[in-house]
């Protein structure tokens, strides 16, 4: 619903889409399988298992089920994934969420950076920029630092005890860049 | 142009993913070109460049502003930049038109005597990118052109009297964690810029641009490659992704044709990751302009394992030791030692260096070389922590330090009593993404201490600190200007105040309560005789988290500082 919102502004995952142009940049769509994004099994689908409760996020692309292409053409696409305690799940995350297992946009809404850090003591994620902090139990919403709105959520589901994507982001991906808004005309 | 067609090419320029410049109706008529000549020897009412003068003083030969009618100074003109985050970029001024760049990368051309605007450009920044630092420090003035460093890692070079861009190139991929903030350096044809990415695996150079194509002349990495000499400072291919980034302006000897370019950390940042010494990390290097020679070096120190980047140019100043007059370069370190070195054609010599402010880390310097041994207690480890002092920002970060020769002092905008307790853990890297490698990083006060900002002057002659001002609970990000008339100008703290002192006593003269914070470089110029001050205001970056964290050690509410650049100029009455 917020995507008419952001035609001018990052969705470029949108605008491929609408255009039908490269489709490892576009975003994810529902059924889409998530995969590791580094390491080791970087490609490899993850599981409900891969997912440790309480360990810090991992970085995940969208995969397509039909093609087999990974959507890390742009790293708009690039998702973090954690496992929190399900109980603490607000009612619109827990729909969101396969067990506590939920899935954000993995860039910063402030100024880009990759949400890298994660607070133990907390259960939040950090950007490692200007520590702004998200809370994954409710929404990803900011909690901490700068960022000026939460982090745009991914649904999950499992299909043969995969991770995969229920539907589309919900939010904006990525961040507004300040004096380029045409709502509001050169500057803000 | 009017403006109604300036903004349809706006839109239809942006709806295409590019850039635009917006003109007014008057265009800069009868622009002066900027030739080698005027960089050596600028008039006094111009400021032409990042710190004016290739020897980085800072320093305007104005003097009717001055210690005595200076309490009488007051706003001219405003203009807002339309942006919010860290505004650092100087007012550079050239015979009455003002260039000030802003974050993301936009560049306003202004009547320094009316605030009128002349033409303006507007840069999109891709989608993806990662903004760590949104600021830009500055434009370089060569010719008829206006030259900007871009944070999606291109520069562009702007016609000085439109605004069109008459080129533009790409520098690195900012896809791989490189971006620019700096200002360029303009020497004999050569555009210089500096790269940011420490934080990210960068390889640090400097590239040397031709002005009137944008084509590289020369790129000098400031870590050396498999065959050169420091080479061997790194393990294996750590030297790769080793960062020693050169985010700040260089300065430049035009007698020897060298320009000398600070460089930031090595990454990650702990050291046990990268065995060695590490060159050229934290140094300053020296360069010939003519093919990029690496002529010489001095590492501040070594094996870094603090995020003390050294990225501030050292200022070039004449200092007398022994009855010997010394070609200085002055450095006022992050690791927060005051460093007095001796520039040469054949290299840099070390001279002599203290603490200017509380530091734990260094427990004896070399006395022929300046390299330190450290307290091994007080440098991190993988899964070791320490806690060292001056904090991971340092004594003085990148603000830069100004040089007066009328009082004859140094001015160093401080932050002391912060340490640092760090950890380091295993990193993966990961091209483009932050490649710290840190488990802790926590900010602690020195016991006792009831104060963190600070504005030093020093004698260099004589090695003391003059004077000091204290700013309290406030850390202190304010470049500094300094004048004929005897004053010293800087923002930098949370209070959102500008100021000017005594520049012989600390005495605060003047000051005004600004929009929103300042860590502008102040600059000043005249225009048909009447000088002016001007500096940006606009809080953000790293002052602003700096700042939070301060709060929280002395258990204060977090200091709300109002977002929004704004150009300020100021000036006596005309009466």
């Amino acid at each position: 619903m917020l995507r008419g919102l952001c035609a001018f502004g990052l969705a470029l995952p949108v605008a491929s889409r609408a255009q039908g142009t490269d489709g490892a940049a576009t975003p994810p769509a529902e059924n889409d399988r998530l995969v590791f994004a580094f390491g080791e099994r970087a490609g490899a689908a993850i599981a409900r298992d891969d997912v440790t409760l309480g360990a810090e996020q991992l970085f995940a692309y969208p995969m397509d089920p039909l093609t087999g292409e990974i959507r890390n053409g742009t790293r708009l696409n690039q998702l973090v994934l954690v496992h929190v305690d399900r109980a603490g799940l607000t009612e619109q995350t827990r729909a969101r969420a396969v067990d506590g297992i939920v899935a954000y946009s993995g860039v910063c809404t402030h100024t880009g950076c990759d949400i890298t850090d994660w607070d133990t003591s907390t259960n939040r994620f950090q950007c490692p920029c200007h520590e702004s902090q998200f809370d994954p139990s409710d929404g990803a919403r900011v909690v901490g630092g700068p960022a000026p709105w939460q982090l745009a959520a991914l649904p999950l589901k499992l299909v043969d005890g995969m991770l995969a994507a229920a539907g589309e982001f919900e939010g904006r991906v990525g961040f507004q860049q300040p004096g380029l808004d045409p709502l509001g005309g050169l500057g803000t | 142009m009017n403006d109604r067609s300036g903004l349809s090419i706006a839109l239809g320029a942006l709806l295409l993913g590019s850039v635009w410049t917006q003109a007014a109706a008057q265009l800069v008529a009868d622009y002066s070109p900027v030739t080698d000549e005027r960089l050596r020897n600028p008039e006094p009412e111009n400021w032409l460049m990042f710190r004016r003068t290739y020897d980085g003083w800072g320093y305007s030969p104005l003097d009717r502003i001055n210690t005595d009618n200076v309490a009488g100074l007051e706003p001219v003109w405003t203009v807002s930049t339309g942006m919010t985050e860290g505004h650092q970029a100087p007012p550079v001024v050239n015979d009455g038109v003002m260039f000030v760049t802003t974050p993301l990368n936009s560049v306003l051309a202004l009547d320094a005597a009316t605030g009128d605007t002349l033409w303006q450009y507007r840069r999109q920044m891709p989608f993806d990118i990662r903004l760590g630092h949104p600021t830009n420090r500055g434009v370089a003035l060569y010719g008829d052109k206006v030259y900007m460093s871009t944070s999606d890692t291109n520069v562009v070079a702007l016609d000085a009297a439109t605004g069109e861009l008459v080129w533009e190139v790409v520098v690195e991929d900012y896809n791989g964690g490189y971006y620019m903030t700096g200002a360029p350096l303009a020497v004999n044809g050569r555009i210089m810029v500096g790269v940011s990415g420490g934080e990210r695996g960068i390889r640090g150079f400097v590239a040397a641009l031709d002005s009137e194509t944008g084509e590289e002349t020369w790129k000098s990495y400031t870590i050396p490659g498999p065959g050169e000499f420091g080479n061997d400072t790194w393990p294996e291919d750590t030297w790769q992704t080793g960062g020693a980034p050169t985010w700040v302006t260089g300065t430049y000897d035009p007698d020897l044709n060298q320009t000398y370019w600070g460089t930031g950390n090595p990454g990650p940042w702990i050291g046990d990751a990268r065995p060695g010494d590490n060159l050229y990390t934290n140094s300053v290097v020296a360069f010939d302009v003519g093919g990029g020679e690496i002529t010489g070096y001095h590492q501040y120190h070594w094996n870094g394992s603090w995020d003390w980047d050294e990225v501030s140019a050292p200022v070039l100043i004449d200092i007398t030791r022994d009855g010997r007059t010394v070609p200085g370069l002055v450095h006022a370190g992050r690791n927060g030692y005051l460093w007095l070195l001796e520039r040469r054609a054949d290299g840099i010599g070390f001279v002599d260096a203290e603490p200017y402010v509380n530091h734990n880390v260094f427990t004896r310097l070399d006395p022929e070389t300046g390299r330190p041994e450290y307290d091994m207690e007080r440098k991190p480890g993988l899964d070791k922590p320490a806690t060292f002092c001056p904090s991971l920002h340092g004594g003085k970060n990148w603000p830069p330090a100004a040089y007066n020769p009328v009082t004859g002092l140094f001015y160093i905008p401080a932050n002391d009593n912060l340490c640092t307790t760090m950890a380091g853990e295993e990193v993966e890297y990961r091209r483009g993404q932050q490649f710290v490698g840190t488990d802790i990083r926590e900010t602690s006060l020195v016991e006792g201490a009831d104060h963190v900002g600070e504005l030093q002057a020093w004698n260099l002659d004589t090695g003391e600190r003059v004077w000091m001002h204290e700013f309290g609970e406030y850390s202190n990000w304010g470049p500094i200007l300094t004048t004929a008339g005897g004053l010293v100008f800087l923002g930098g703290t949370a209070d959102r105040y500008f100021r000017a002192f005594d520049g012989e006593t600390g005495e605060i003269l003047w000051q005004a309560r600004l929009n929103s914070g300042i860590t502008g470089v102040p600059s000043s110029f005249a225009v048909d005789g009447v000088q002016h001050i001007a500096v940006q205001s606009g809080w953000g970056v790293d002052a602003a988290g700096s700042q939070r964290r301060v709060d929280g050690l002395f258990g204060n509410p977090e200091t709300i500082v109002p977002q929004g650049g704004v150009v300020w100029v100021f000036a006596l009455p005309r009466n």
